[in-house]
């Protein structure tokens, strides 16, 4: 039984922050319709910088994030006005293929900055806090607080703000949101930029766990598309309910297969959801 | 000298064997494969299994396809009938879970280190140079045989439906076009020959381990099809060449740059890989050898 409870403890908190990357993708797909595979480098871009600003500047935790999140955004809107606006005419398909070539071309510039060996975070050495038999990091719990606290402002953004209502406007109907005098190509740049930005932050705060090295965000993505799946392809609250259950069935399902089937996991939850239920939990038509 | 062009040659009939497999579905039914890599390594396992058995090569070859073809069907099945972005993030997770399991199962795969001694058709009796030159020969009759009826297919009626398929899937199937089936079909026949591609290449380097199926190369087809032309297979076999040819390229360019490591060497071929995929994407987006529509039939006279 402490076992079960210790999983789905544990799938909670690593979903969460894959729910992170998640967001990000999923806004991008939502507005532009288009997977961004590219999403992977820009998470190891944000791990990187955050690691720059922390291991070699000795900043704290939290303004690496900020300083991970505000240059992995503009890298992002930099790219995508470079490599992939431009295709944006060709179809989906076609910018998704180039969003893998740029995901090529980020990480290995990373590589080539930085090199192969994996980097760890300057973080203090703290015991894990126990409750009866349950064991939880506090640099875990730090950064479940984190990732609790990204989304919450998210929702607040998408909710309250006027872009936040542009972006769902854009969302939900591209033709309409023009129609009522909304610019679409200002609103995907604020949506890229947030999109990669938030890959970005999910990036550092899975490599916090860990350590980080140029394929950070590679490992990523795959569960990033399998939240985004299982949620519902496109919607934002969707990516974060397909991240939690990721999670949790990771765990539990690492319970009874070898813990280097972790990925698979994700891949074989995707398949069943496909077949049963192709809109995902929460998502929209998907045919 | 010699033997370093005959092995390049026959990596270019290996990649353009990937390369019609991709333009098969891509230009075919409008579907991609982001798991190419994992069709590649799964037919490379099934015929180095096999022969490893005690079968003959030529039987692996037949494993390889067989194989191929049930697991594409198996991957596309849930998919099929969704949106492209599906099979595409699907595809991608597969390439994966192949790695995986060949990482993983020892018993099966001999994990990381690999399957060795994978047997070499005739090579006692034809000597080194011999065989590979009598390879290189076998490879490039596969390509042009595998090309001859992909070519044949895109002006039967059959290709003609795939590519109706492409254009628009929902007249299509007003027109009567069973959709999913001719995806189907055509996937399961895409993957047969990716596997075959991939069982060519077991037996040409004796030895396969999971560090050979890399994603990377899928990447590397992406761009040899959309640089020779998407939707025409003589386009594939052309950009297979070429981008074989632009690889080794860049390995004497990057040679040339002073003073760096060994791993940014690497990181700089890999960014000008992605460098190309984008301009081409931007450039030419119809390849070198744009698709050809031949013209439709005259109605027949009343």
């Amino acid at each position: 039984m402490t076992l079960i409870l210790q999983a789905v403890i544990n799938g909670l908190m690593t979903g969460t922050l894959i729910a992170v990357p998640a967001i990000g993708f999923s806004a991008i797909f939502a507005v532009l319709r288009y997977p961004n595979f590219a999403i992977a480098s820009y998470a190891t871009i944000g791990a990187f910088a955050a690691w720059w600003a922390n291991a070699i500047l000795g900043l704290p935790v939290i303004p690496a994030i900020a300083i991970a999140f505000l240059i992995t955004g503009c890298i992002g809107v930099g790219a995508e006005e470079t490599a992939l606006k431009r295709l944006r005419g060709n179809g989906a398909l076609i910018v998704a293929i180039a969003s893998i070539a740029l995901n090529l071309v980020l990480e290995n510039i990373v590589r080539f900055i930085f090199g192969n060996d994996m980097k760890g975070y300057d973080l203090p050495l703290l015991r894990d806090i126990r409750f009866g038999d349950l064991r939880i990091g506090p640099q875990q719990l730090q950064s479940l607080a984190l990732a609790v606290v990204i989304m919450a402002v998210m929702f607040l953004f998408l909710r309250y703000t006027r872009f936040g209502k542009a972006m769902r406007a854009v969302a939900d109907n591209p033709d309409l949101a023009r129609l009522k005098g909304i610019d679409p190509a200002r609103i995907a740049i604020v949506t890229v930029f947030l999109g990669a930005g938030l890959a970005g932050v999910g990036g550092v705060l899975i490599g916090l766990d860990t350590s980080i090295d140029p394929l950070t965000g590679y490992r990523v993505l795959l569960s990033v598309f399998a939240a985004a799946v299982l949620g519902g392809l496109g919607s934002i609250p969707g990516a974060v309910v397909g991240a939690l259950a990721l999670g949790i069935a990771e765990e539990l399902a690492l319970i009874v297969v070898p813990a280097t089937y972790r990925t698979a996991v994700g891949f074989v939850a995707i398949l069943i959801m496909l077949t049963f239920r192709p809109r995902g939990i929460l998502g929209e038509r998907a045919a | 000298m010699l033997s370093y062009l005959i092995f390049t040659l026959t990596l270019c009939g290996i990649y353009a064997l990937l390369a019609l497999s991709l333009n098969l579905i891509w230009g075919g039914v409008g579907l991609v494969n982001l798991g190419l890599a994992g069709f590649f390594a799964v037919g490379a396992y099934a015929s180095a299994i096999t022969t490893g058995a005690g079968a003959p090569v030529i039987i692996g070859w037949g494993a390889a396809l067989v194989v191929g073809a049930a697991v594409g069907l198996i991957v596309t099945f849930a998919t099929l009938r969704l949106r492209d972005d599906y099979l595409a993030i699907v595809t991608l997770g597969f390439a994966e879970v192949i790695r995986l399991v060949a990482l993983n199962e020892r018993w099966l795969t001999n994990g990381s280190d690999g399957l060795s001694g994978i047997k070499a058709p005739l090579k006692a009796e034809l000597g080194l140079q011999g065989f590979s030159l009598f390879y290189l020969g076998l490879v490039t009759l596969v390509v042009l045989v595998v090309w001859a009826l992909l070519s044949r297919l895109d002006l039967s009626p059959y290709g003609r439906a795939m590519k109706a398929i492409r254009e628009d899937q929902q007249l299509a199937s007003f027109a009567g076009k069973r959709v999913l089936r001719f995806k189907l079909q055509a996937f399961a026949v895409s993957a047969a020959i990716a596997a075959l591609s991939g069982a060519l290449y077991a037996h040409f380097q004796s030895y396969v381990s999971p560090d050979h199926f890399q994603p990377l190369i899928t990447i590397y087809i992406f761009l040899a099809v959309t640089a020779g032309g998407v939707g025409r297979p003589s386009g594939a076999v052309f950009g297979a060449y070429l981008v074989v040819i632009f690889l080794e390229a860049t390995r004497f360019a990057t040679e040339w740059v002073p003073g760096l490591q060994p791993v940014q060497i690497a990181a700089m071929r890999e960014m000008m890989i992605g460098l190309a995929l984008i301009l081409v994407l931007h450039l030419k987006p119809q390849g070198i050898m744009p698709e050809r529509i031949p013209k439709a039939p005259e109605p027949a006279a009343p």
